[in-house]
C-alpha cells in the first residue's frame, strides 16, 4: 500500500537504529503517547533495535486504557436495556467494567453491534426508528471529528432516537499531567501523529517550552517511529526542548481547520478521569449545550453511576514509567490479560499486557 | 485512537448533501466521508480514520522524507566503503535462522 | 409423490405453499418428508439417502485396504451471512469436515449432514445451500449419505446451522504423529493466509468493503495425498480455521512441547487481504482460513513436499514460513519485517476491528 509500505524497510530501520546508537551518550526515557504507536512498536519489535540507553515508556494512549471505569459501567447499563441498539468500536467490547463487559451484555441478549465508523451508527438509527441507537464515542482528538459530524447528521435528519455516550480525551493535558506527576521519568514525548493531523501542532510548542521536554510529532510505521525517536534523542543530547514535526506528510502546523470548527461547535471541554492517572482538568470533551439532547448519559439517567478502580492496581505508576510491570505485586497473579485489573493490562497495547506476552522471551 | 490508513481518492460524490468519496486502499474500496477535506480531488491520497478523511497526504513531504532516508543508506555505504569493509547483507531465505539487520 | 421441477431460486413446487421454513418442517411428518425429498435428496442425489433408512449402511471392508484405518470427524458451521464472496455455509460444511479428515491423512468416504433451520428461512436459500453442498461433495469425491433436519423458532437460529460428520480412510503406512516433531523441522503453509475471514468481513454489516477477496474454501485431501507421497514422514498437518495460523501454530507448539519460529516476510498474504487488515486493524495471522493447511515436515523432506504442493492448484502458493526450534518451548516467536522478534500469543476470543 502506497504511503505505508515504503516506511517498513528493514535495512533503513537498521541504519536509523545505528544512527541513534551513535547519537546517544546517556540514558533517556521517551514516551509515545498514542496506542497505535505502542502497537506498532510492540508488533514490529522496534524497541529491540534501540540501544539499551533509550527506553520507551508506553503512554496512556489507547481508548481502552484511558476510558474511565464508570464510563464502561454506564455503557453496560445502557446496552443492557431492551429498547437499545448499542454501537461501539471493536476495541471496547472486551474492556471490563465493574461487572462484565459488552461481550457479556451481548451474550445476555443485549443488542450490541461493532461498527467501523460513527456513520454506521447513524445509519442504524435511520433504519431502526423504533429503537434507541446509542454510540459509544471514545478516542482522542483523531476520532472526535467523526463523532461530531455523526451528531450533526443525526440532528439534520431529525433522528431523535440517536444518542452518544461521549468519552473523548485530549493529548496535551495528558502530557502536562504526566510531566507534573511526581516520580515521572519521561524525558521526551512522541506526540500522536494522527491526533495532530486534526489539531495541528500549535498546542505543543508552548507545552514543550513550559514543561522543558522535547515533543516530536511522530507517525506509526517503523521508519516513522525511528525517525521520531532519533529526533527526540538528538534534542535531548543537545539539551533542546522544542516541538518538532517528524510526520510532515500527514501533519501541518494548523491541522484540519474544518474539523476543528465542527469539534468546537459540537463539543465542550470537561474534566475527565483517566484510568490509572486520575482526573485531569479540561482533558476531555463532552457534548456542548447546543447538542445536549443527544447525550446518552442524560437520556438514560446513568450520570450518577460512579465506580472505583481496583485497589491492587498500580497502572498509574506504570503509565508514568515510575515502575515496571513486573514490579507490581499483582502482575501475573491477580492481574493477567484474561483477568485484567486496570488500564495497562486490559488492552494488548497496555504496557503490562505487552510485558506479559513478550517479556517471556526478553526477560 | 489513531489507526488511520492512506487511500487513493477515486471519485467524489456530493449528491447526498455530504461530500463522499470512493477511496481505494491497496485494492480495497470503501466509501469515505470527505467533508473535512473540501479541497481534496480525485487522484489525491487521503488519510482515513473511522470512515472519515482527516488529512491529505503531502506527496512532496513524503518524497522528501524518503529521499533523506535513502541518503542515509548511501551515506552509510559510503562510510563503509571508505573503511574498506564488506557489507554484511541479510539472508533472505526463510529456512535460515533469524539474522540481524545489516548495520 | 409428485416429481417437482425447481428452477433456480423460485419457490419449488410442492413447497409452493411454504416459501419459508415453518416449524412443521421439523416435525417429522409430511412437511419434513417434503423438505427432505425435494431439497436434500434432490440436491445430494445418493442411493443411500433415497433408501430412507434410519442409518446408512456401508460396505467398509471394500473401502478399507489391509493396514488401513478409519478416521472420523465432525464439524459444526455457524456463519453469518450464509452466502459470502467465494462460497456459502454449504461449502464450509463439506470442505470443513473433509479437511479435518485430510489432516489425519484420510481420504474422505462419506459425510452426514444435520441441519438446524430457523423458522422463516427462505426455502430458496436452503436450496442454494444444499446445492452448494452437493457441488462441494462432488468436487471432493465424497458422498452425503445421511442427514437430519430440525427447526427452531424464529429468532433462535442464524438461518441455518449445519453439522457434518465424516468418515474417511487413512491409507496403510500413513501415520501422522505429532510426537515426532523435533527441532529443525520446517513449517510450511499451503498458500495465502486470511482470505476466508476477510471475505466474511467484507460483507459483514457495518464493516463491509468492496474487494476481490473471496473465501478459499476447498477440499485438501488431494493435496495431502501428494504431500505424503513426497514425504511419508510428515509430522503434523493442521488447518488454520478459527484463530488463524496463530492459533494453529500455538496449538502445535503446546502439543509437541517445542518452540516455533516464523519469519514475517515469508508469510504469504494477498495484497487486498493485507490492505483490508490494515484498514480494520486486524492481524492476518489471526484471520480464519478454510482451504489452507500448515504442515510440519522433516527438514530433509521440505523441498520435495513444497515441489509436490506447488504442482496442484490448492498448493500453488505453498511456502516455508519457519521452523521448529528447541528454544522457548511452547512459544511461537516471529521474526518481524524489521529484524526484531516478538511472541505470537494464542488468540483470546474473536479478533475484532480496532480504531487504536
Amino acid at each position: 500500500m502506497k504511503h505505508l509500505a515504503e516506511y517498513r524497510d528493514a535495512d533503513t530501520a537498521g541504519r536509523l537504529a545505528a544512527d541513534i546508537r551513535l547519537l546517544v551518550t546517556r540514558p533517556w526515557a521517551i514516551m509515545e503517547v498514542c496506542g497505535g504507536q505502542t502497537h506498532s512498536i510492540i508488533r514490529n519489535g522496534i524497541d529491540q533495535l534501540l540501544p539499551a540507553e533509550v527506553e520507551m515508556i508506553h503512554g496512556p494512549g489507547c481508548p481502552v486504557c484511558v476510558t474511565p471505569l464508570e464510563v464502561i459501567d454506564r455503557a453496560l447499563e445502557i446496552a443492557g436495556r431492551p429498547d437499545v441498539l448499542f454501537c461501539s468500536f471493536g476495541d471496547m467490547l472486551r474492556v471490563p467494567g465493574s461487572r462484565g463487559d459488552l461481550f457479556r451484555v451481548k451474550a445476555a441478549g443485549g443488542d450490541v453491534r461493532v461498527v467501523y465508523s460513527p456513520l454506521d451508527a447513524v445509519r442504524l438509527a435511520r433504519e431502526h426508528r423504533d429503537r434507541e441507537v446509542v454510540f459509544l464515542a471514545i478516542g482522542f482528538e483523531t476520532t472526535a471529528p467523526a463523532s461530531a459530524l455523526a451528531v450533526k447528521l443525526a440532528r439534520a435528519e431529525g433522528l431523535r432516537n440517536f444518542s452518544m455516550l461521549v468519552s473523548h480525551v485530549l493529548v496535551p493535558p495528558a502530557i502536562a499531567a504526566i510531566m507534573r506527576s511526581p516520580g515521572t521519568r519521561v524525558d521526551a514525548f512522541l506526540a500522536a501523529g494522527h491526533v495532530c493531523s486534526v489539531m495541528g501542532t500549535r498546542q505543543y510548542a508552548p507545552l514543550a517550552a513550559r514543561l522543558r521536554v522535547p515533543i516530536v510529532v511522530t507517525g506509526f510505521e517503523p521508519l516513522d517511529l525511528l525517525v521520531g525517536i532519533r529526533a527526540a534523542v538528538a534534542q535531548l543530547e543537545a539539551g533542546r526542548h522544542e516541538l518538532e514535526n517528524a510526520f510532515p506528510r500527514a501533519v501541518t502546523e494548523r491541522g484540519n481547520e474544518p474539523a476543528q470548527a465542527v469539534i468546537a461547535e459540537v463539543f465542550a471541554p470537561v474534566d475527565r478521569a483517566w484510568r490509572g492517572i486520575g482526573t485531569i482538568p479540561g482533558s476531555g470533551w463532552r457534548l456542548s449545550d447546543a447538542y445536549r439532547e443527544f447525550d446518552a448519559e442524560a437520556r438514560f439517567g446513568v450520570a450518577d453511576i460512579a465506580t472505583a478502580e481496583s485497589a491492587l492496581c498500580r497502572s498509574g505508576e506504570v503509565l508514568k514509567g515510575a515502575i515496571k510491570p513486573r514490579q507490581c505485586p499483582a502482575f501475573g497473579r491477580e492481574c493477567t490479560p484474561r483477568t485484567p485489573l486496570g488500564a495497562t493490562m486490559v488492552s494488548s497495547e497496555g504496557a503490562c499486557a505487552a510485558h506479559y506476552h513478550y517479556g517471556r522471551i526478553h526477560g | 485512537m489513531c489507526l488511520a490508513v492512506p487511500g487513493l481518492v477515486e471519485s467524489i460524490d456530493e449528491s447526498s448533501g455530504m461530500r463522499m468519496g470512493r477511496v481505494n486502499f491497496g485494492g480495497v474500496v470503501r466509501d469515505v466521508c470527505l467533508a473535512y477535506l473540501p479541497d481534496i480531488a480525485s487522484g489525491d491520497y487521503a488519510i482515513v480514520h473511522v470512515g472519515f478523511a482527516i488529512a491529505k497526504v503531502d506527496e512532496a513531504a513524503a518524497r522528501a522524507m524518503l529521499r533523506t532516508l535513502a541518503e542515509l543508506g548511501l551515506l552509510e555505504e559510503g562510510r563503509a566503503e571508505l573503511r574498506g569493509e564488506e557489507r554484511r547483507g541479510e539472508d533472505a531465505s526463510a529456512l535460515e535462522p533469524a539474522g540481524r539487520p545489516a548495520p | 409423490m409428485a416429481d417437482p421441477d425447481f428452477t433456480g431460486l423460485s419457490c419449488p413446487a410442492p413447497l409452493r405453499d411454504h416459501p419459508q421454513v415453518v416449524l412443521g418442517h421439523g416435525g417429522g411428518g409430511a412437511l419434513t418428508h417434503e423438505l427432505v425429498t425435494h431439497v436434500f435428496r434432490r440436491a445430494f442425489s445418493d442411493p443411500l439417502l433415497d433408501s430412507l433408512g434410519d442409518a446408512a449402511v456401508l460396505d467398509v471392508a471394500a473401502q478399507l485396504p489391509p493396514g488401513g484405518q478409519l478416521a472420523v470427524s465432525t464439524d459444526s458451521h455457524v456463519v453469518r451471512p450464509l452466502f459470502f464472496p467465494g462460497g456459502s455455509i454449504g461449502d464450509l460444511a463439506v470442505n470443513g469436515t473433509v479437511n479435518d479428515l485430510a489432516m489425519s491423512g484420510a481420504r474422505p468416504l462419506v459425510l452426514t449432514a444435520g441441519f438446524i433451520l430457523e423458522e422463516g428461512l427462505p426455502v430458496g436459500d436452503l436450496v442454494r445451500v444444499a446445492e452448494a453442498m452437493a457441488a462441494a461433495a462432488r468436487a471432493a469425491g465424497v458422498r452425503i449419505v445421511a442427514g437430519d433436519t430440525k427447526v427452531v423458532e424464529r429468532g433462535r437460529g442464524d438461518g441455518v446451522y449445519v453439522t457434518t460428520a465424516g468418515i474417511g480412510v487413512v491409507p496403510p503406512g500413513v501415520a501422522i504423529d505429532p510426537a515426532g516433531i523435533r527441532p529443525g523441522d520446517v513449517v510450511l503453509a499451503s498458500g495465502t493466509l486470511g482470505d476466508h475471514g476477510m471475505a466474511i468481513m467484507s460483507v459483514r454489516e457495518g464493516l463491509a468493503f468492496e474487494s476481490t477477496i473471496i473465501s478459499d474454501s476447498v477440499p485438501l485431501h488431494g493435496l495431502v495425498a501428494a504431500m505424503l507421497a513426497a514425504c511419508p514422514t510428515i509430522r503434523m498437518l493442521r488447518d488454520p480455521t478459527r484463530g488463524g495460523a496463530a492459533a494453529a501454530l500455538n496449538e502445535i507448539a503446546t502439543l509437541a512441547g517445542v518452540g516455533i519460529e516464523i519469519d514475517e516476510r515469508s508469510i504469504p498474504v494477498r495484497p487486498p487481504v493485507a490492505a483490508a487488515c490494515e484498514i480494520l486493524g486486524l492481524d492476518p495471522l489471526l484471520v480464519a482460513n478454510e482451504g489452507k493447511l500448515l504442515a510440519i515436515v522433516p527438514a530433509e523432506g521440505a523441498a520435495a513436499v513444497l515441489a509436490a504442493m506447488r504442482r496442484l492448484a490448492q498448493g500453488r502458493d505453498a511456502v516455508a514460513i519457519g521452523r521448529v526450534v528447541a528454544a522457548h518451548p511452547r512459544l511461537v516467536v516471529m521474526r518481524t519485517a524489521i529484524g526484531a522478534t516478538r511472541v505470537v500469543p494464542m488468540p483470546i476470543g474473536e479478533q475484532l476491528p480496532r480504531i487504536c
